[in-house]
């Protein structure tokens, strides 16, 4: 390091280039700041778990055409047999819904017959027995449904259950203490308990919004067969084969009955489809913030060493001067680094406090998070390394300038 | 003049090529971010019917009372119940209103090779086709008696039609929905609303057009469930009777009111009507009533996505400091040619000659960033389908206005921000330039 009195005085002589840069550093690092806040956050949905196994996975949505709502029962019955015994296939279930897909059921639950409000917040998934192997859920404690215990139910009256599977989450939430098993949960506002007879590991919610994030893993699956005219199979393939299934089991459901629609943009897809599609926003954004931060530093980077090749095309004279007096070109190399860094230092300082500044207006206008200080200290350093980059060019050729500059006129 | 000044502009750009493209390059990327991301919000929050946005209202009727909801915030439910729906298209209050649901219809070819399909389909009532000024491509819309008859009519869009019928004149044939036959009364044209301001609730803003209209009054009677949401504040019991006269909302309402004086007159009908229910005894509050106009309706229901709103926010970022950026590599390409000023001051250029010079030279360095600007907006356009729902993406579009927008904005951020060192410039002594080199 070299003495900064100097270095100040020469900045005073050109405020306006000093407080370009300064500025740009500081736009820009409350800008990739929040952005890669922005992608961190995005990406870590994207990664969320659903507790299905999602391999070998495929869902199709199928809606019988000129069926009374309660009467599509036994030709959702007819629709299963057909499937779970297609070649290819392991195992099939009806259901209203399922994670990522979009649009589902969800209720308050309770504890506590008397209370008035619910304890938490629920989805409710509505199938039989063969949920669990058909969605790979992994059972904690107590067991499955026996296929003694389906009802069957129209979408306008489901009656209350006996007994009911929840996830962890929703267990610990309604049972803290850690037991929930073969204890009772209040469904809505009815007065009729239902026994948890099963937990499994992890199962999501149908949806994937800022407001349903507060119950994200918060589902309860009841023994019910829906007879609704519309209905989603959830089938699992057998290993490798699903390419094969996923021909084969809408052509099965047509031959077995063609008064039915299913929809040609979202009708049958495999769950990696289904989780692309529930996704595409999050990642898209993510994508573009990642390319605004990347053009962004590469303009910073490319304005310092603009105007850095400018000054210094600017004091060739000065420079040959010095050498002349005996500074060494280390010295030069020096003299431009530090007053780089000294510009640079000013705008992160800035920058930091414009980060934070325009998080916080973020978090007023958006409801996004908190941004944490490691990326204004990452980003911080970041920019400082990137401004010492780019000074480099330039300063190596103030180096470079002879002695001899300083005889001749320009 | 002017054109020998642009003559130089152009010729300067050669001058010092590195600089150049860096500013070339920073403007271009600059006004491409920010212009593709304007296409999307100018997309998303464009007025869907401008001529009648303030003349169309969304009654609101808080049926659940004040500690209802998860986040209710005092506001009243989004949507009607079926009674309260029935109560206001029973009083006739407004110029016009309607009722209005999605419902779920699947179409059944008469043709037996074909397949049956699903399109959109709303129960609505005949008011809904004048207050949303539908067109028609053939016949008409059905009349007010046959929403009272609950009668069997249909009005379906052009695409059904043209599928249909190949697009010929349809009226009077039939259209079988959910196994049932319907008579064509009329076929309405392309009618495609964007955002889909009459059913926000249901669709996000953003949905396909509808090809199927029926009477609200024959979907209920023939207990077509609803397509859309669907909330309880309590259970509402087993069956579609008691689901119909429970608490739960699902049913859009909208009323057509010409003038401030007649709004006004509505939202007092609305807190007399909720008024009169309290003393009924069915709602055990205050009344508490809304009335939004399209404008209100779709602000409030945050139409915009966030991904819009955010993005469009950090493109503006980015453009300032591409602008920011400018100036000093400006200011550099400027000073350097410090002697070149002094010898044109120096042969009777004015200062005014030299900042005129100046800035058009930035205004042609402006014109390149824009036509590279133009360049990456076309590939940002369509790389918003990446980020942006399908329905979405699909309505941000590269047209003349965004072009002529594009181009405009480059040229006038590029001359803006050559203000500062055109002043420079011009201060530039011309003795002193002479003298020392």
């Amino acid at each position: 390091m070299m003495h900064i009195k100097p270095i100040l005085a020469a900045l005073r002589r050109h405020k306006a280039g000093t407080i370009l840069i300064a500025m740009q550093i500081a736009l820009t690092l409350a800008i990739v700041c929040n952005a890669l806040f922005i992608i961190s956050q995005r990406l870590e949905r994207v990664h969320r778990p659903t507790g299905l196994v999602e391999g070998d996975l495929m869902a199709i949505q199928s809606r019988f055409v000129g069926v009374d709502e309660a009467k599509a029962g036994p030709l959702i019955k007819a629709d299963l047999a057909a499937l779970r015994q297609l070649p290819g296939v392991q195992d099939a279930i009806a259901i209203n819904s399922y994670p990522l897909r979009g649009g589902g059921w969800s209720t308050g639950v309770r504890t506590d017959v008397d209370a008035k409000d619910s304890k938490g917040h629920t989805t409710q998934y509505f199938a039989d027995e063969h949920t669990l192997p058909t969605m790979g859920l992994r059972l904690v404690e107590g067991r499955n449904f026996r296929s003694d215990e389906i009802i069957e139910a129209d979408p306008q009256g489901v009656p209350d259950p006996a007994v009911v599977i929840v996830s962890k989450a929703l267990a610990d939430q309604m049972y803290p203490d850690g037991h929930a098993l073969s204890k009772p949960i209040y469904i809505g506002d009815t007065k009729k308990p239902a026994t948890i007879i099963g937990i499994v590991e992890r199962l999501g919610v149908p949806w994937n919004a800022s407001w349903s994030d507060k119950f994200y893993e918060n589902s309860l699956i009841q023994p019910v067969q829906m007879t609704g005219a519309a209905t989603n199979y959830l089938i699992r393939a057998k290993p490798g084969q699903l390419a094969d299934v996923l021909k084969a089991a809408p052509a099965m459901l047509i031959k077995t009955n063609r008064m039915r629609v299913i929809s040609s943009e979202r009708g049958v897809r495999s769950f990696a489809q289904v989780r692309e599609e529930a996704y595409k926003g999050d990642r898209g954004m993510a994508l573009l913030m990642g390319v605004v931060c990347l053009v962004l530093l590469a303009i910073t980077a490319a304005g310092i060493v603009g105007l850095t090749s400018f000054w210094v095309g600017q004091r060739r004279k000065q420079i040959g001067v010095r050498r002349a007096l005996g500074a060494t070109k280390g010295d030069i190399l020096n003299y431009f680094l530090t007053e780089n860094l000294l510009i640079g230092v000013a705008g992160v300082v800035i920058g930091a406090l414009l980060a934070i500044g325009m998080n916080l207006w973020l978090v007023t206008q958006f409801e996004m998070a908190r941004l944490s200080l490691t990326y204004v200290l990452a980003g911080v350093i970041a920019l400082l390394l990137l401004g010492q980059g780019a000074v480099l060019a330039p300063a190596m050729r103030a180096s470079r300038v002879s002695p001899v500059e300083a005889t001749r006129s320009v | 003049m002017f054109a020998y000044y642009l003559q130089l502009g152009l010729r300067s750009l050669r001058k010092n090529p590195l600089l150049t493209l860096l500013m070339v390059l920073a403007i271009g990327c600059g006004v491409a971010a920010s212009m593709t991301t304007y296409s999307v919000f100018r997309a998303t929050s464009n007025n869907p019917i401008p001529q009648k946005s303030s003349q169309l209202y969304v009654p609101q009727i808080d049926n659940w009372g004040p500690d209802v909801g998860p986040d209710a915030k005092g506001e009243p439910p989004n949507a009607m119940t079926y009674t309260d729906a029935v109560n206001l298209m029973r009083d006739k209050r407004a110029k016009r209103q309607t009722a209005l649901y999605p419902t779920q219809m699947s179409i059944v070819p008469t043709d037996a090779s074909m397949l049956p399909f699903r399109e959109t389909s709303y129960g609505w009532y005949a008011d809904a086709f004048g207050m949303f000024d539908v067109p028609f491509l053939y016949g008409h819309a059905w009349s007010a008696s046959e929403d009272d008859a609950h009668a069997a009519v249909a009005v379906i869009g052009k695409a059904l039609n043209d599928k249909l019928f190949n697009g010929r004149n349809s009226v009077g044939q039939n259209v079988n929905l959910n196994g049932r036959d319907y008579r064509i009364v009329g076929v309405a044209d392309r009618w495609n609303p964007e955002p889909v301001f009459y059913d926000v609730i249901n669709t996000n803003g953003f949905d396909d057009p509808i090809q199927v209209f029926i009477p609200f009054t024959r979907a209920v009677e023939l207990q077509t469930p609803t397509n859309g949401n669907n909330n309880c504040s309590h259970d509402p019991g087993k069956g579609w009777d008691s689901w119909i006269h429970s608490e739960c909302v699902w049913v859009g309402f909208w009323v057509e009111l010409p003038t401030r004086s007649e709004a006004d007159a509505y939202h007092q009908y609305l807190n007399g009507y909720s008024a009169e229910q309290q003393r009924s005894g069915r709602f055990r509050w205050a009344p508490n009533t809304r009335l939004r106009n399209v404008t209100e309706w779709l602000e409030y229901q945050k139409v915009v996505p966030q991904e819009a709103k955010v993005s469009l926010l950090v493109s503006l970022g980015f453009l300032l400091i591409c602008l920011v950026n400018t100036v000093g590599l400006l200011l550099a390409k400027f000073m350097r040619r410090s002697s070149e000023i002094g010898v044109r001051r120096a042969l009777g250029a004015t200062r005014k000659e030299i900042y005129i010079q100046f800035l058009i030279e930035a205004a042609a360095i402006g014109l390149a960033g824009g036509v590279l600007g133009l360049l990456l907006t076309g590939i940002g356009v369509m790389g918003v389908s990446l980020v942006f729902e399908p329905d979405i993406a699909k309505l941000a579009t590269l047209d003349v206005s965004l072009v002529l927008l594009t181009m405009l904005v480059a040229i006038l951020a590029t001359v803006l921000a050559a203000f500062y060192p055109t002043w420079r410039a011009a201060q530039v002594q011309p003795a002193w330039q002479l003298k020392s080199n």
